[in-house]
């Protein structure tokens, strides 16, 4: 069999597979955005601009300092968690009190000053960065051939994702989570440091971007846009999954990349509004989000 | 009790919720191994008077010595490590969490509170129930298990809101049992509560509180000379 309903197998999975990488970065941001607006009730529109951070910062490990693309997965998102905990600090912690509208314009304000701090440096050309030797080259599958590189980004994504479901849902540190999301006035009562664990829940949430912002730059072009371009598909998935739900947002957002992916081999027109589309028909149906529960 | 020490010391305590101010003024204490019940009308200020002790209000003004320590500035997750528990009016179960996930909540603040298989041989049904999630609890099971959290933690100091309302006659003479148990074994309670048949027999004294003041004081022995007062203020 070399066809799937009338379309070439190699094209269909290859398209499949593409699909799949998108919504491993659709998985690992929309994950992020639910973590931190289950813990802050913020709307992080700074996300965007944080992903293209993490891939910015390890162009420039690697052109300035020589460090390597492995380091980087490391280093990257501990930068751009430690640039949360300075935003958290000095600005997102005063509107907690207030109407999500007020972090979700600082939000976007800071994302705009980022990328624009980077546009002026580096312009929007897009700047390559090579994909790592170990990752050079692709399986043979017999159907298909599967690019090393891009079963390394479904892989590692999944991993991290599952890693960060299984941390808030079932170890005592996420009971904490959870406790100080649902009530973090008792939680404090309860003698847990709730203001402290606020702070890392954005490091870590904005952490995960930077991560999904390393993972990307072999495999897109690093460019102070490819934040904004990415983030408007990444809240249609936050919004078809329901804020706020973690395993809903995981499943959303590799999901939902399947359908892309799936919409270029039959509908090739409609490959980049199907995701909006579905959106739509979500909220008419749900309008709390796949997951998500009414309020 | 001229021997006692004060575990809580409460001077002129004011408190707000924002722009409404709620206590005007609140004088009282706590003995070590004292229990000392809050009672009045609702809407006097007592669940504020304990949210205000935990650091839960918004501004305060006055003195609260906790322990010997002056804590009226202190946010609220460092009051719990000077051996604070506390079990809201609310009950504050979290649904999100397990039964045993909500039990196992409250950090570790000292040694020597009670282990877990004592807090299950004292409350069996929260053994049974603690795959559940924390919505499915029934009240009572709710209540217990808001009792039962704050004992595994080694705070000394309890503070209870209403632990009696809404509960069947069973599970009222139950928790009456745990109160007394809790007694025997040293801890320092505050009992806040509406139920005064509940409260009197477990209290050493009685605090009368109105407009979010301290209108009375009443000891054990008193009960029979200060009756109008009961009356006048609770209707009882
Ligand atoms: N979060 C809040 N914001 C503003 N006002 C409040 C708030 N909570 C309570 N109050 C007001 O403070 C006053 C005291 O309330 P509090 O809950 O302390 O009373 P209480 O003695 O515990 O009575 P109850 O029997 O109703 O529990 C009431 O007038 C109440 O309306
Ligand atoms: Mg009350």
């Amino acid at each position: 069999m070399s066809e799937i309903f009338g379309i070439p197998i190699q094209a269909f999975m290859g398209q499949l597979m593409l699909g799949l990488v998108n919504g491993s970065f659709y998985a690992t941001l929309s994950l992020g955005l639910a973590v931190i607006f289950g813990m802050l009730n913020i709307i992080n529109f700074a996300h965007g601009a944080l992903y293209m951070a993490g891939a910015m910062l390890a162009w420039m490990g690697l052109n300035y300092f020589g460090i390597g693309y492995w380091w980087s997965l490391l280093l990257a998102p501990l930068g751009v968690g430690l640039i949360g905990i300075v935003i958290e600090r000095s600005m997102l912690q005063w509107l907690y009190k207030l109407d999500h509208l007020y972090g979700l314009l600082l939000t976007f304000g800071l994302a705009l000053i980022l990328e624009g701090l980077f546009r002026d440096l580096y312009g929007v050309s897009g700047l390559p960065y090579s994909i790592p030797e170990e990752f050079a080259g692709a399986y043979n599958l017999g159907f298909m051939f599967l690019p090393k590189y891009r079963a390394w980004v479904i892989l590692a994504s999944l991993l991290v994702c599952f890693a960060t479901w299984f941390v808030i849902e079932k170890t005592p540190l996420g009971a904490y989570l959870r406790a100080a999301t649902e009530n973090p006035k008792l939680t404090q009562a309860f003698g847990i440091n709730v203001p402290l664990m606020v702070m890392l829940t954005y490091g870590f949430g904005v952490a995960l971007a930077g991560f999904a912002g390393v993972l990307a730059a072999p495999a897109m072009q690093v460019s102070p846009l490819m934040g904004s371009n990415l983030i408007i598909v990444v809240f249609a998935v936050v919004v078809i999954g329901g804020m706020g739900s973690i395993l809903g947002s995981i499943v959303t957002g590799l999901g939902l990349g399947m359908i892309e992916g799936l919409t270029k081999v039959f509908y090739p027109e409609a490959s980049s509004t199907v995701v909006f589309i579905i959106m739509a028909i979500v909220l008419l149906v749900r309008p709390a989000g796949l997951f998500g529960r009414e309020k | 009790m001229a021997t006692a020490e004060e575990y809580l010391r409460v001077t002129g305590l004011h408190a707000f919720y924002g722009e409404s101010h709620i206590l005007h003024g609140m004088d009282f204490s706590v003995n070590r191994g004292e229990c000392v019940t809050l009672l009045g009308r609702n809407g006097a200020g007592r669940t504020t008077t304990l949210k205000a002790i935990l650091g839960l209000t918004g501004k305060r003004t006055g003195s609260i010595m906790l322990n010997g320590r002056e804590v009226i500035g202190w946010p609220a997750h460092k009051i719990a490590h000077l051996g604070v528990g506390y079990c809201p009016e609310e009950r504050g179960i979290y649904a999100s969490l397990s039964a045993e996930e909500n039990l196992m909540l409250p950090p570790q603040i000292a040694s020597g509170g009670v282990s877990v298989d004592e807090i299950y041989a004292m409350f069996p049904n929260l053994q049974e129930r603690r795959k559940s999630q924390g919505s499915r609890l029934s009240g009572g099971e709710q209540q217990m298990l808001a009792m039962a959290r704050i004992l595994r933690t080694g705070a000394r100091l309890l503070l209870l809101d209403e632990i009696s309302e809404g509960l069947a006659p069973v599970i009222v003479q139950k928790l009456g049992e745990v109160i007394r148990t809790l007694k025997e074994s040293g801890f320092t309670i505050i009992l806040v509560e509406q139920n005064f048949h509940f409260a009197a027999p477990l209290a050493d004294r009685m605090y009368i509180v109105e407009h979010g003041r301290i209108v009375a004081e009443i000891g054990r022995d008193e009960l029979e000379q200060k009756q109008a007062l009961l009356h006048e203020y609770l209707g009882v």
